[in-house]
């Protein structure tokens, strides 16, 4: 990791609630992270957990009405995004920041081709004919790695597989050659041999274009092989941050321990997986004190009053635990 | 094939050739066949008493057609699916109800799966009531006992799907199949909807219930972890055949067959510093409707030699309890 690298995209501080019938979901909760040039952060954690809320926080595209940002700054190449007007941030989006969601098939639109969709995304950005426009959307779909992207322009999304089509949603989202790509649990929807053409894809495509990614998901085993450093969120905050290896040899907050015990390993085989009982508390009803107290095997009184304070456990590596013991940041 | 003591020995379930294609039509009001999807095309199998199989593969490669042959969801276009040496498809009247309280299932969605507007205690007495196992009065005694045997508080009887989370949902499911007293569960992506801090939770009780209850589980998973944690013996699909089937350690520890260790080498592993083998496969899996001739998966596979396309390679065993289908073995 080049520590030298510029940040890109700073959060500070972010509250993002939905305010709606049945009370407030504080679904993020004081977020603060840093994604430098040619980074990719890991932003894990389970379904519930905020994560999908931070990417939409960031783009500004929380869901009318409910959602608002209460608190915080979003910091893009130093420019505040919070405060910023509607059709501004019209100007962000694609070009400087872009989103791949999950499921390609709700990214495209079925009744226009491919073709239609890639052009549309790129007039966005040019202000070039329909010929060269349409010359721009083929070298976009063989940037992506589309077989034969001449035939695939008059392809209706429908023809085409779930791989083939999330290449496409990829190509859009990086058509404007942006700073930031937020990755929202792209390859959940694609099978495996699939998953690692398209993480591939990904990587060379930010070897290129030293793209800063935000990587959302769930899964470990794509964050070991896709991230330089992790953040671990729990019930709307983050609770555990640090370079991979670091955070995968020495978790330090006791929920990135057990889930990262719980999960079954194809590697070796495991008589007995260790489970954490019960289920992560509803946002709209967070407990007092830690969140994750309540499953925690190791919670005291202390952790059932008073959230813990983030305290430094490593290099670049945090933890909000009352149990960690506080390393000297740097050395 | 047969050991002594042959008849102790026959195995719960034993599957022959099985095979299900799919017409494809062309046409609204005179309709004409113009292919066949062979999602299940001549595969065999067992499974023991107490054992669990797992069936892996990718999207369309016919494992869930599969156990829904098992299940008499579909009717084989070909083969036989034997329980206890009976075919299940020539079953009827109160054999077939019989059938019915031996073999299970649990499906993938816990949101889809249980009626919203039945109060939990309802759901789980219909698989009784349908199957006339027991009274009315039995029935209230019955839905408790299985509500222990999956961890619930005997309250949730009361109470509607809605007010569970998807890992509760997915003990509720087991416990509506358990209430026959089955044989055999059918587990069709039992984990991969629920978050994953209650997989493990969810993986644990399939485990203590098989121990319990003398449960057979066929296990249809794509995550591969999941499969080694559970099943016993593990069998690898493609396009509607089995490439490779083994006892789960053999297989993970070696696989065979250039699909399986694509596939495998495909499953990152949690750890930053494993080998990466990478065998990246080009291309997708071809269509079901026209697979490819001789083995299905010479097209993407890197030690293809020039009989892979003519010849079909056959399922033979290369260790003991490891077979493959693969004309480098």
């Amino acid at each position: 990791m080049n520590t030298a690298a510029p940040v890109v995209l700073e959060v500070k501080d972010l509250h993002a609630y939905l305010f709606t019938r049945w009370g407030v979901v504080r679904a993020v909760d004081g977020l603060s992270f840093a994604i430098r040039e040619g980074e990719t952060l890991g932003l894990v954690g389970e379904s519930g957990c905020g994560k999908t809320m931070t990417g939409l926080a960031v783009l500004r595209l929380l869901p009318e009405p409910a959602g608002r940002i209460v608190r915080g700054q979003v910091l893009l190449e130093g420019e505040d995004l919070v405060t910023k007007s509607e059709a501004e941030m019209r100007q962000v989006r694609g070009r400087r920041i872009s989103m791949i969601l999950q499921d390609p098939q709700t990214s495209l639109n079925p009744v226009f081709t491919i073709g239609d969709q890639v052009v549309e995304a790129l007039r966005m950005l040019h202000g070039d004919g329909a010929r060269a426009l349409s010359h721009r959307a083929e070298e976009a779909l063989r940037s992506v790695k589309v077989a034969a992207p001449e035939q695939r322009m008059r392809a209706y999304p429908h023809q085409m597989s779930g791989g083939m089509k999330q290449r496409v949603v990829g190509a859009i989202a990086v058509a404007g050659e942006p700073r930031v790509l937020i990755a929202d649990e792209p390859t959940t929807a694609l099978d495996v041999t699939i998953q690692l053409q398209y993480l591939t894809l990904l990587k060379e495509i930010q070897a290129r274009t030293r793209l800063a990614m935000l990587f959302i998901t769930h899964d470990f085993g794509i964050v070991a092989r896709m991230c330089d450093r992790v953040a671990v969120m729990y019930a709307g905050r983050i609770v555990e941050s640090g370079p991979t290896r670091a955070l995968f040899r020495a978790p330090r907050h006791p929920y990135t321990e057990a889930l990262m015990a719980s999960v079954p390993r194809m590697e070796a085989s495991v008589e007995r997986l260790p489970s954490i009982e019960g289920q992560p508390p509803s946002l709209h009803d967070l407990p007092a004190g830690c969140r994750f107290a309540p499953r925690c095997g190791y919670a005291d009184d202390r952790c059932r009053r008073e959230y813990p304070p983030t305290l430094p456990v490593g290099p670049a590596h945090e933890a909000a635990c009352w149990r960690v013991e506080p390393s000297p940041p740097s050395r | 094939m047969l050991e002594s003591g042959a008849i102790a020995a026959e195995p719960l379930i034993r599957v022959e050739n099985l095979a299900k294609h799919f017409p494809v039509t062309r046409g609204l009001l005179i309709a004409r066949t113009t292919g066949q999807v062979k999602a299940v095309d001549g595969i065999s199998f067992t499974i023991g008493r107490q054992e669990t199989l797992g069936l892996v593969g990718e999207s369309g490669c016919g494992k869930t057609t599969t156990s829904r042959l098992l299940l008499r969801l579909e009717r084989p276009t070909a083969g036989r699916v034997l329980l206890d040496g009976r075919d299940v498809h020539a079953l009827t009247g109160a054999d077939l109800s019989q059938y019915h309280t031996r073999v299970q299932a649990v499906f993938q969605d816990p949101w889809s799966s249980l009626n919203p507007r039945l109060r939990i205690r309802d759901t789980i007495a219909e698989a009784l009531i349908v199957n006339r196992r027991v009274t009315r009065a039995g029935k209230l005694e019955r839905v408790e006992e299985v509500l222990h045997q999956v961890g619930l508080p005997l309250a949730a009887a009361s109470r509607y799907p809605h007010e569970f989370s998807g890992g509760q949902r997915q003990r509720i499911a087991l416990a509506s199949a358990l209430a026959s007293d089955p044989e055999l569960i059918v587990l069709d992506e039992p984990v991969s909807a629920l978050d994953v801090s209650i997989r493990a939770q969810i993986m644990n009780l399939l485990k203590d219930l098989q121990v319990r209850q003398q449960l057979s589980y066929l296990l249809v998973a794509h995550n591969l972890a999941t499969v080694r944690y559970i099943a016993h013996r593990t069998a690898v699909m493609y396009l509607g055949r089995i490439v490779e089937h083994a006892d789960t350690e053999s297989l993970y520890r070696g696989p065979l067959h250039p699909y399986t260790k694509a596939l495998f080498s495909a499953a990152l592993p949690a750890d930053p510093d494993a080998p990466r083998e990478d065998m990246i496969l080009s291309g997708e899996v071809p269509s079901p409707i026209d697979p490819p001739s001789g083995c299905h998966f010479h097209p993407r596979c890197p030690f293809a030699m020039e009989q892979c396309s003519r010849v079909a390679p056959a399922l033979k065993a290369v260790a003991s309890g490891h077979q493959v289908s693969c004309h480098l073995y």
